[in-house]
């Protein structure tokens, strides 16, 4: 069953196509990896459906429901979560903070409510506790509780970004990058957290990812671009050995 | 040292951190409470000023410290607060109804610059705000059918259930009273939902609005959250000066309510009464050693707001933290005692924003 689908969904700035007419399919429980060399349109995707850009044409179906106009603070309360590329941590919060801030989009106490501390917002914020507190547990972040985000190394940050987009609890989950800047072993353990939201939680996964043995290790399909437009679509096996994938990468001869 | 053993989520939700907390605070508000009978007039007047201030400066560390908003117009909510009190008290209503109006009507003017301005940062939102205190200012002083312009206006004695709140003890308790409610509701929206998404909106936008924050609304609300605190000030600070007159709402005035959220320590309320204590004992101050200076650099025209802006300077260069980090500092040096490390307070990244996006 399709949970994300995008119809022709096109963006332009001005006369740069970053995407081009791209259609796509992402199925419920799958891991789908975005490849493509730089300027490919890749991290323009995220941002149309993170809805930080609206497309210029096509349409987004998440969940039988048209999410092309919603506006893109509501995003998140429909059940889709995003990293960002460089981090976008509030560094002068502590990683529960950070955590707890992943569950905004739970919140029922109006705002009146919180002013006064009512009941109703005491009880969301024992909630939202909770929930951070799973997600700590499940990413091993215990020692981190209470250290602020700007005196944490890079790998450590890139977890806890993961953890507040789990906070959300997201049916969809967006990782821009999640291997940048990371070490190959640190890679590694992030590829296994990948497999665990998948497996365990049930989340599904659409990653913008460069480094291929993550790509091979963790994603069931691929998708490539190049130049905003769709080059290949399949199994990691398929996609690289794809003549215009490598064409892509590598370069070579126009085709005949 | 004390080491905090967590039982329960409820513990984090607490104002008090442990025991003693109460302790020292109960102290403190005893104190405050007892203090009229002990001390003369003039002190007591001067203290009602600073708990005056103190509730004008929670709202900017509201906007400025955690939401990032810098805004040099923040007496505008302070001149708007108290001229509505005066005119309203002179109008007849009742103290209890003029006081809510004040917060009321700068809530609103709150909101009238805080929606224009959403896509504001740094030096484009102060460059703004600047220009909102000077319209606000020029209004005060021609509109004459309501605030007689430079004639000014004589603030009526309220009453409250009968009782005339009137003198500095009056005042005192008033603002005693209104600070300490202030805080408290600064207190809630910091340690619940609405205060991270302040924080996460000064923090990185972007990815405030991926978690599901509605960055606009925010936004606006913090905004006239902190001018109703101010328009609150506003009306005690008619009351303690008696008479309203429009120049006194400049953007001199201005630039010590930030000198009280940069120097008291951006980002914590306790700065606030610091900075409030500083703001307003620095002129007593000057008036104490203005004689005693040599030439006459103490009766320079001007001394007095230079030196507000030299500490503002000083304190943004050297002590970014304020006087409350300063004290954590100490604080952690003596707990510590042999074997403090120079490295744990360093500072990491500043927390007001230029026009970096």
């Amino acid at each position: 069953m399709a949970l994300f689908r995008a119809e022709n969904l096109a963006m332009r700035f001005g006369g740069i196509r970053a995407v081009d007419e791209v259609s796509f399919e992402v199925t419920e429980g799958e891991v789908f990896a975005i490849i493509g060399p730089n300027g490919a349109g890749k991290t323009t995707i995220f941002n149309l459906i993170s809805r930080l850009y609206t497309p210029t044409a096509g349409r987004m179906i998440f969940r039988d429901r048209d999410i092309t106009a919603i506006p893109p603070h509501r995003i998140a309360g429909l059940g889709i979560a995003r990293t960002f590329q460089n981090i976008e941590l509030f560094a002068n919060a502590t990683v529960l903070q950070n955590l707890l801030i992943g569950c905004h989009c739970h919140v029922r106490a109006s705002i009146l409510a919180q002013l006064v501390f009512a009941p109703s917002a005491r009880r969301d914020e024992i909630a939202h506790r909770e929930k951070a507190e799973d997600v700590i547990a499940f990413l091993d972040l215990q020692r981190y509780r209470d250290s602020l985000i700007s005196g944490l190394p890079y790998g450590v940050r890139k977890v806890v970004e993961l953890g507040r987009a789990l906070c959300t609890e997201p049916k969809l989950l967006l990782l821009d990058e999640p291997s940048s800047g990371l070490n190959t072993e640190e890679t590694e353990v992030m590829g296994f957290w990948i497999e665990d939201i998948k497996k365990d939680l049930g989340i599904t996964v659409i990653m913008v990812e460069h480094d291929m043995n993550l790509v091979r290790q963790v994603s069931d399909r691929v998708m490539a671009l190049n130049f905003g437009r769709l080059l290949a679509l399949g199994t990691p096996a398929e996609v690289q050995s794809h003549p215009e994938v490598i064409r892509a990468y590598i370069g070579g001869e126009a085709p005949a | 040292m004390r080491t905090l053993f967590k039982t329960g989520y409820r513990q984090d939700l607490r104002i008090w951190r442990h025991p003693g907390d109460i302790l020292w605070y109960g102290l403190l508000g005893l104190v405050l409470l007892a203090l009229p009978r002990l001390l003369g007039e003039f002190y007591i007047g001067e203290l009602g000023a600073v708990y005056i201030f103190a509730i004008a400066g929670v709202g900017l560390m509201l906007l400025t410290g955690y939401t990032g908003l810098v805004n040099l117009g923040h007496a505008a909510f302070l001149g708007i607060g108290a001229y509505t009190n005066a005119v309203l008290l002179t109008a007849g209503w009742p103290y209890l109804l003029t006081l809510p109006a004040s917060a009321l009507l700068a809530a609103i003017a709150g909101v009238a610059i805080g929606i224009p301005t959403l896509r504001m940062s740094g030096l484009y939102l102060a460059i703004a705000t600047l220009a909102f205190g000077q319209i606000v200012a020029s209004v005060l002083e021609k509109w004459d059918s309501v605030t007689h312009g430079f004639n000014g206006l004589p603030v009526p004695i309220p009453e409250i259930f009968g009782f005339p709140i009137q003198g500095a003890t009056g005042v005192y308790y008033t603002a005693l009273v209104l600070l300490v409610a202030v805080l408290w509701i600064a207190a809630n929206i910091l340690r619940t939902p609405f205060g991270r998404a302040l924080v996460a909106i000064r923090d990185s936008e972007v990815s405030a609005r991926s978690m599901g924050i509605n960055v606009a609304l925010y936004k606006t609300i913090a905004f006239a959250v902190a001018a109703a605190m101010t328009g609150l000030a506003g009306a005690l600070f008619a009351q303690y000066v008696n008479f309203l007159a429009p120049d006194s709402f400049d953007v001199l005035l201005s630039v010590q309510f930030l000198t009280i959220v940069f120097v008291g320590g951006i980002g914590s309320l306790q700065g606030v009464i610091y900075g409030a204590l500083f703001v307003r004992l620095l002129p007593q101050g000057i008036a104490l050693v203005r004689d005693d200076l040599p030439g006459h650099i103490g009766h320079l025209p001007g001394l007095e707001p230079s030196l507000f802006g030299l500490f503002l300077v000083l304190t943004i260069l050297f002590q970014p933290t304020g006087i409350y980090g300063g004290w954590l500092r100490a604080k952690a040096w003596f707990q510590d005692f042999p074997l403090h490390r120079a490295s744990g307070f360093r500072r990491q990244r500043t927390y007001a924003r230029s026009e970096r996006t």
